[in-house]
């Protein structure tokens, strides 16, 4: 039996050179052979789809966090259906190569955070499906082996048996956390690390009593929950509108920026239950994707009027509310927003408007920004402000002191001052209360995807 | 009538506390006194007015300085107590015959009268003199101590008059001296009165302009006065006169008073003005139900039509055709350039107009510059500096001497206008460079938003004295301004960056101060100004950035408005459905067709106060608070001089 850390040791200072080394060259063919080389685990055809789609994400072919985080978790699962797994330490296996997937992901676009979100879901839904797993194995380990199928009724017998149990059930349902899963939280993280190295060998012993069922069944299942991911993240746009009624009222002047699905989805589904309102919707620019929201709402029987975006401090007074798409929403209850959004939210503060953000779970990132507007940015190419041929001329004629810069942010930072609620596909809440909202979804230690130089050891 | 006269004028001043009252048992003790012995107490009791605020004493000048048109009709008791009679709050009994003229002009005074304390800071000599017809001022005071000043004054004056026309002058002299044999008062007590006036008039200092402009309208009056028979039944014949030299005034008074502007949802006064409407205008489809009070047109449709029309003989003078057509193209655009434009093509305007037969030059003219006023509100709303400039150059209008030939009035006139231009525009946006570069330091970044003409001046001129900065400049759809003002920004080597204004909360942490024009200053500090300003002003208010505005202080409107909705103006709606230079965006091309789909284009929007640090005006550099301050004490006499 091959202990998987053990070619890790060896093979670490090589694969941290030439790590550094494929990040210095974007060459997709390279670092493919490299990739081919070092991670020997893997199928071939899994670090192809991982090319493939770090190439997508460095040249920004996928946009929008959803579509992104769509395809990350389909590609973690690819990986992980792929992972060759040892019958000991699996979970390590497993988180081992999830994050080394996800620690490419997230450097090939650091600000498209979904990624980053769904490489740190992915690895809380292995860590915790092996705990549940764990404690299934301790608790029950008279209690002959279920078989896969019976996968609910297993789980019942576990939530009567223990609590650790209830807390991995818990997630897979995304339940608003009790208070019981909030006691559990903390001894489940810190037992965490222990699990993925020193914790192996206890696993092993106690999985020894029946290795071949469980380790298909822990790939399964942590399979099975990200494919429930996938489906919440293609769903989330549902479970968002549902809740529409809840805050559009008859007669509602509603402002929005750009486009977003979700408040397109979230719109609709108000229209649909009979209410009517009013929609503003600032264009967006540079992207202008107002026109595009506003196209649909228009077909979809909203009265929609296109303002540009320098009206929108004129309009706000009249606006009852401010429905918003996210980028991404950070621990603080911070938001990133589409360009813009920061202007609009201290007008809504201005104007006592209610700031509403939606955003799916896959939006909610665990850390915490600092200085967002430049760090979390990303700056866009100026011809969508001036042609390039433009201002070629004077700037030929310029004496040699005049310069021109051209800025085009993609984002905006909105502080969580300025946000008077988030609506996820969990419900509404707080901006104080994200950082615990996001503490269910993420394990703690995972919130540094890339391995600290102590990992490797 | 002499004895009903003096309770009220015990009762009156009482009750209106204007400032000097006679002390009441003076003027109990001896209603039909001679009038010499109250002359002294009079000039007694204006001691309060000898500093007064200025406004007040303008009101007590042009109130001392009226009865010079009576006086020479002789009598002057008899002729002031016309005067008296016909301008009582109480239901007095009237002269004999009231004609329905005199009662009308006296409802209006009262009605003057009554709003003469908000009003009177209004540009108009001519309404004060008729507004203090209404005054209560004992009668028998007035006739004397009243025309006194008046003959001080008018001598004062009389160099100081403008072509006031030396009938007018002579009059006066005549006046003087049937006053001086009537009078018993010694040279002492007349010299106290006169350095009273005198007094009263330093304090007016401020107001002196308009002071003399009134005195100007008076000097004409007695000329007209001087012809009246004093009989009573000729007060009628007065009245009718009076009011006839009175109605552009009154007018042009109505039109001072920032009066409801159109409601463009009243559905019988568009039909009326459609009537009247030289554009033909269609109303734009798919109307924003918030703006339904603004006027939208489809764009576009009527330029062929104009253009095509240009040469026929219209009732618009050529001139003001042409700039018309400008501002509907949008060749020409910002406050300064259409106030410029609009005022030089008024001037050509004016320089070709010849008065017709039967007419005089000050009604027919004021008629002929509102219907090109109309025409070119119809080619585009008029801004509000426009609006100023309009009321200054009617005001001028109202203000011509009679006894001035066509073409000196027409000269006036144009030199009116000329030095309106280059005092209130040029020379203003002078002054703002001069303040505004103080605030200017080496390593600043300054952003600026759209294109201002004295931003843009303000940002050249630090350039050329040599200060390092760079320069921000944000713009946004639909008019793109601000890459014109990029252009000659980097052309003159100004260090630029540029960026939209949704990016603005990005690139304020490194802006140091916000410049930013203003197309008004409504008088609760509102900067009226092009849309997106507010966002800009909010957004470095918000990063604790300074923000000043610059503004010519003719811009500046005693209106108030703290909404970008109530008024406003709308543009092309169809510029919004397309991105310059994007094809890619062309998702409301057939916006029009959808039924529930609406494009606005607002052009103005209404910074709050409390987002401005300073306002940087020809005046210097003040808070937003100090706009009506500015608006009531200086904009008045010196844009109406």
């Amino acid at each position: 039996m091959i202990c998987y850390p053990y070619p890790k040791v060896t093979f670490s200072p090589v694969r941290e050179h030439l790590k550094s080394w494929t990040a210095q060259n974007l060459g997709s063919a390279d670092t493919a052979a490299i990739q081919i080389l070092f991670s020997l685990p893997k199928m071939p055809d899994v670090q192809t789809l991982v090319n493939d789609f770090l190439n997508q994400l460095k040249k920004r072919k996928i946009e929008g966090s959803q579509a992104t985080a769509k395809l990350t978790a389909e590609l973690l699962r690819s990986v992980i259906s792929q992972q060759r797994v040892p019958h000991t330490n699996q979970a390590t296996a497993l988180i081992y190569a999830v994050r080394a997937v996800g620690e490419q992901l997230i450097a090939a676009n650091p600000v498209e955070l979904a990624v980053g979100n769904i490489v740190r879901r992915v690895l809380h839904i292995i860590r915790e499906e092996d705990l549940s797993l764990a404690t299934a194995a301790m608790a029950g380990l008279g209690v002959s082996a279920a078989s896969d199928d019976e996968d609910d009724m297993e789980r019942d017998e576990n939530s009567v048996l223990s609590a650790a149990a209830v807390a991995a059930a818990a997630r897979s349902t995304l339940r608003p956390p009790s208070l019981q899963t909030l006691l559990e939280d903390t001894p489940d993280s810190a037992a965490a690390p222990h699990t993925s190295s020193s914790g192996g060998e206890s696993d092993g012993r106690s999985r020894s009593v029946d290795k071949g069922s469980r380790v298909r069944k822990l790939k399964h299942d942590v399979i099975e929950a990200v494919n429930e991911l996938i489906q919440d993240i293609s769903t989330c746009y549902e479970q968002i509108a549902e809740q529409a009624v809840e805050h559009i009222h008859h007669n509602e002047v509603i402002l929005t920026l750009g486009s977003s699905k979700t408040v397109l989805e979230f719109l609709y589904a108000a229209k649909e239950k009979q209410r009517s309102f009013k929609v503003f919707v600032a264009e967006g620019a540079p992207r202008y994707q107002g026109h595009i929201l506003a196209k649909e709402l228009a077909a979809r029987g909203l009265q929609t009027t296109v303002i540009t975006d320098s009206a929108v401090f004129a309009m706000i007074s009249r606006v009852n509310m401010v429905i918003v798409g996210a980028h991404a929403v950070m621990a603080n209850g911070g938001v990133i927003a589409p360009v813009g959004l920061n202007m609009v939210a201290l007008a809504a503060q201005r104007h006592a408007v209610p700031f509403v953000v939606l955003a799916g779970s896959h939006k909610l990132c665990p850390l915490y920004p600092h200085n967002p507007e430049v760090l979390l940015n990303e700056l866009r190419s100026p011809s969508e402000l001036l042609d390039f041929g433009e201002f070629s001329d004077c700037m030929d004629s310029a004496s040699g002191t005049g310069s021109l810069h051209v800025v085009n942010p993609t984002f905006d930072y909105v502080p969580p001052k300025l946000v008077s609620l988030f609506i996820t596909d969990t419900g509404g809440h707080n901006p104080s209360y994200m950082y615990r909202l996001i503490a269910d979804y993420y394990s703690a230690d995972d919130l540094v995807v890339k391995r600290r130089p102590t990992a490797g050891s | 009538m002499e004895a009903r006269r003096a309770p009220r004028a015990v009762i009156d001043p009482k009750v209106r506390r204007v400032g000097f009252f006679a002390p009441p048992d003076r003027s109990r003790s001896g209603p039909p006194d001679p009038i010499s012995f109250d002359i002294s107490p009079t000039a007694n009791s204006l001691s309060p007015v000898m500093i007064p605020p200025p406004r007040h004493s303008s009101e007590s000048l042009s109130l001392h300085a009226r009865p010079a048109a009576t006086s020479p009709s002789g009598e002057e008791s008899v002729t002031a107590g016309s005067y008296s009679s016909s301008s009582e709050f109480f239901p007095a009994p009237m002269s004999p015959a009231p004609s329905s003229y005199s009662s009308r002009t006296i409802a209006d005074d009262g009605d003057f009268f009554d709003s003469g304390k908000v009003a009177s800071s209004f540009p108009r000599g001519g309404f004060d003199l008729t507004a203090m017809k209404a005054s209560s001022v004992p009668a028998s005071e007035l006739t004397t101590g009243a025309v006194v000043n008046a003959d001080s004054l008018a001598i004062r004056e009389r160099e100081k008059a403008d072509k006031g026309g030396g009938s007018a002058v002579e009059v006066k002299d005549q006046a003087l001296n049937a006053k001086q044999k009537k009078e018993k008062t010694t040279k002492a007590e007349r010299r106290a009165l006169q350095e009273a006036q005198r007094a009263a008039k330093a304090a007016a200092k401020a107001e002196g302009n308009k002071a003399s402009g009134t005195l100007a309208s008076v000097n004409v009056k007695p000329a007209r006065a001087a012809k009246l028979p004093q009989k009573v039944d000729n007060a009628s014949v007065a009245a009718s006169e009076k009011k006839g030299g009175d109605r552009p005034q009154e007018k042009d008074r109505k039109k001072d008073v920032p009066q409801p502007r159109m409601q463009y949802d009243d559905k019988s006064r568009v039909d009326k003005a459609k009537r009247r409407a030289v554009v033909k205008q269609t109303e734009a489809k798919n109307r924003v139900e918030l703006f339904r009070h603004l006027p939208q047109y489809e764009h576009g449709s009527q330029l062929p039509d104009l253009e095509a029309k240009f040469f026929q003989l219209g009732p618009v003078h050529p001139a003001v055709y042409k700039v018309g057509l400008q501002y509907l193209s949008g060749d020409i655009s910002g406050g300064n350039a259409r106030c410029i434009a609009m005022l030089q093509a008024f001037q050509e305007a004016i320089k070709d107009y010849r008065v017709p037969t039967e007419k005089t030059l000050v009604r027919d003219l004021t008629a002929k510059l509102s219907s090109y006023v109309s025409f070119l509100i119809e080619c585009r709303p008029l801004s509000i500096s426009m609006g100023n400039a309009i009321r200054f150059l009617k005001s001028r209008i109202a203000k011509l001497p009679l006894t001035l030939s066509e073409s000196e009035s027409k000269t006036s006139l144009q030199s009116d206008v000329e030095r309106f231009i280059n005092e209130k525009i040029i020379l203003a946006n002078k002054v703002i460079v001069k303040h505004a570069i103080t605030k200017i330091r080496d390593g600043d970044v300054l952003l600026t938003y759209g294109s201002s003409s004295a931003v843009e001046m303000i940002l050249l001129h630090a350039h050329e004295l040599g200060k390092q900065f760079r320069v921000v400049v944000v713009d946004s759809r639909p008019r793109l301004r601000g890459k014109l003002l990029l252009r000659r920004l980097v052309e003159k080597g100004l260090r630029c960056t540029y960026t939209h204004i949704n990016a603005v909360s990005y690139i304020m942490n490194e802006v140091t101060r916000v410049f930013l024009g203003a197309s008004s200053v409504l008088s609760n500090g509102t900067v009226y100004s092009g849309v997106g300003t507010a966002c800009v002003a909010m957004v470095a208010h918000a990063f604790r950035v300074p923000v000043l505005v610059c503004c010519e202080a003719y811009k500046f409107h005693e209106r108030v408005q703290h909404d970008s909705i109530c008024s406003n103006e709308l543009g092309n709606p169809d510029i919004i459905s397309t991105v310059q230079s994007r094809e890619d965006v062309n998702h409301l091309e057939a916006w029009a067709n959808t039924e529930n789909l609406q494009l606005l284009n607002l052009i103005y929007d209404a910074t709050p106060s409390d987002y401005v640090s300073m306002i940087i005006t020809d005046y210097g550099m003040v808070p937003p608070t100090s706009v009506p301050v500015i608006v009531r004490e200086y904009s008045r006499e010196h844009v109406w001089i």
